[in-house]
C-alpha cells in the first residue's frame, strides 16, 4: 500500500470510509428532519392541507426517496453502534473493521425486507396488480 | 485541519509536523482581558452524542418500521391516523423525546461539519448562527404541535 502524503490525517480504507458515510448520511437525515417537521406542523393548520402534503409521500417518486432515507437512517444507526463500541469496548479499536463488515451484512439483511415492503404498494399501483 | 508551517525566508520549506491535539481534549479560551477559561463542553457533547445515539436507534427505526413498513405502511397515515396515535399520550412522549433528541444530536454533528470545513472565522459564525436558528425554529415548532394537537380540528 503506498504510504498516505504527509499533512493529510486521512487513510482511507475501511475507517476512513465509514466516517464519510456516516457524515453524508447524518447530513442528509438532518435536512430530511428539517422538512419532516414542517411537514409534520401542518396538522396544526387544518386536516386537509396535512393530508394533501401526506399524498407526496405516497407517490412512486418520493416513496422510492423514502427507501433512500430509510438507508440512510439505517446506516447511520448501525455504524453508530459501532462507533460507541470503538469508543468503549477495549477491543473495539481492534475490530473495528470486522464490525463494519458485520454492520454492512445486517444493513443488507434488514434494508431488503423492509424496502420490498415499502414499495410493494407502489409497485402494485404502477404495474396494475393492485386491486 | 493538519497544515505545516509557512515556509520561512527564500529556501526550502521548513517540514513541521502538524501539531495535532487529542480530540475532546479540554479547551483553552482566551479572552481579552479576562482569566484564561478552560471547558469541558466538548467532553460533554460527546457523551450526548454516544447517549442520544443509542435512544435514536430504537426511537427512530422503531417510528420508521411503524410509520413505513406495518400494516399498509406510509399509504394509511393521514390527519385521522396522526389523530388516533396521538390520543396516546405514550406516542406523544415518544414522539416528542425523538424529536428533541434528533434535533440536538443533528445540530451539534452539523456543529461538528461547519468546525471543520469553514476556514474562516466569519463563516463558521453565521453558518452556526443559521443552524442554531433553524434548530430552535424546529424544536419550538415540534414541541408546539405535538402539545397543542387538536384531533377536532
Amino acid at each position: 500500500m503506498p504510504k498516505a502524503p504527509a499533512g493529510t490525517l486521512y487513510r482511507g480504507r475501511e475507517g476512513m470510509w465509514s466516517w464519510v458515510a456516516h457524515r453524508i448520511t447524518g447530513v442528509l437525515v438532518f435536512f430530511f428532519l428539517f422538512a419532516h417537521v414542517l411537514d409534520t406542523a401542518l396538522v396544526r393548520v387544518s386536516p386537509s392541507s396535512y393530508n394533501e402534503v401526506i399524498e407526496v409521500y405516497k407517490s412512486p417518486i418520493v416513496n422510492l426517496l423514502e427507501v433512500g432515507l430509510v438507508a440512510a437512517v439505517l446506516f447511520h444507526a448501525l455504524n453508530g453502534i459501532r462507533i460507541i463500541l470503538i469508543d468503549f469496548w477495549e477491543s473495539g479499536p481492534k475490530y473495528q473493521k470486522q464490525m463494519l463488515y458485520i454492520e454492512l451484512v445486517l444493513f443488507v439483511v434488514l434494508l431488503v425486507p423492509a424496502a420490498y415492503r415499502m414499495l410493494l404498494h407502489t409497485a402494485e399501483t404502477l404495474f396494475g396488480s393492485a386491486t | 485541519m493538519a497544515t505545516a508551517a509557512a515556509p520561512s525566508g527564500r529556501g526550502a520549506p521548513e517540514l513541521v509536523a502538524p501539531e495535532l491535539v487529542a480530540p475532546r481534549s479540554p479547551q483553552r479560551r482566551t479572552k481579552p482581558g479576562a482569566a484564561k477559561v478552560r471547558s469541558n463542553f466538548e467532553l460533554y457533547a460527546w457523551v450526548f452524542m454516544r447517549i442520544s445515539g443509542l435512544l435514536l436507534f430504537f426511537l427512530v427505526l422503531g417510528h420508521l418500521f411503524i410509520m413505513n413498513i406495518l400494516d399498509g405502511g406510509v399509504q394509511r397515515v393521514n390527519f385521522g391516523f396522526v389523530a388516533g396515535r396521538w390520543a396516546s399520550p405514550f406516542w406523544r412522549l415518544w414522539d416528542l423525546v425523538m424529536l428533541l433528541l434528533a434535533e440536538l444530536h443533528g445540530t451539534n454533528g452539523l456543529r461538528t461539519v461547519i468546525n471543520d470545513y469553514a476556514e474562516r472565522a466569519q463563516t463558521r459564525f453565521w453558518l452556526k448562527m443559521l443552524l442554531y436558528t433553524s434548530a430552535f425554529l424546529v424544536v419550538t415548532l415540534g414541541t408546539l404541535v405535538i402539545f397543542t394537537f387538536d384531533p377536532d380540528l
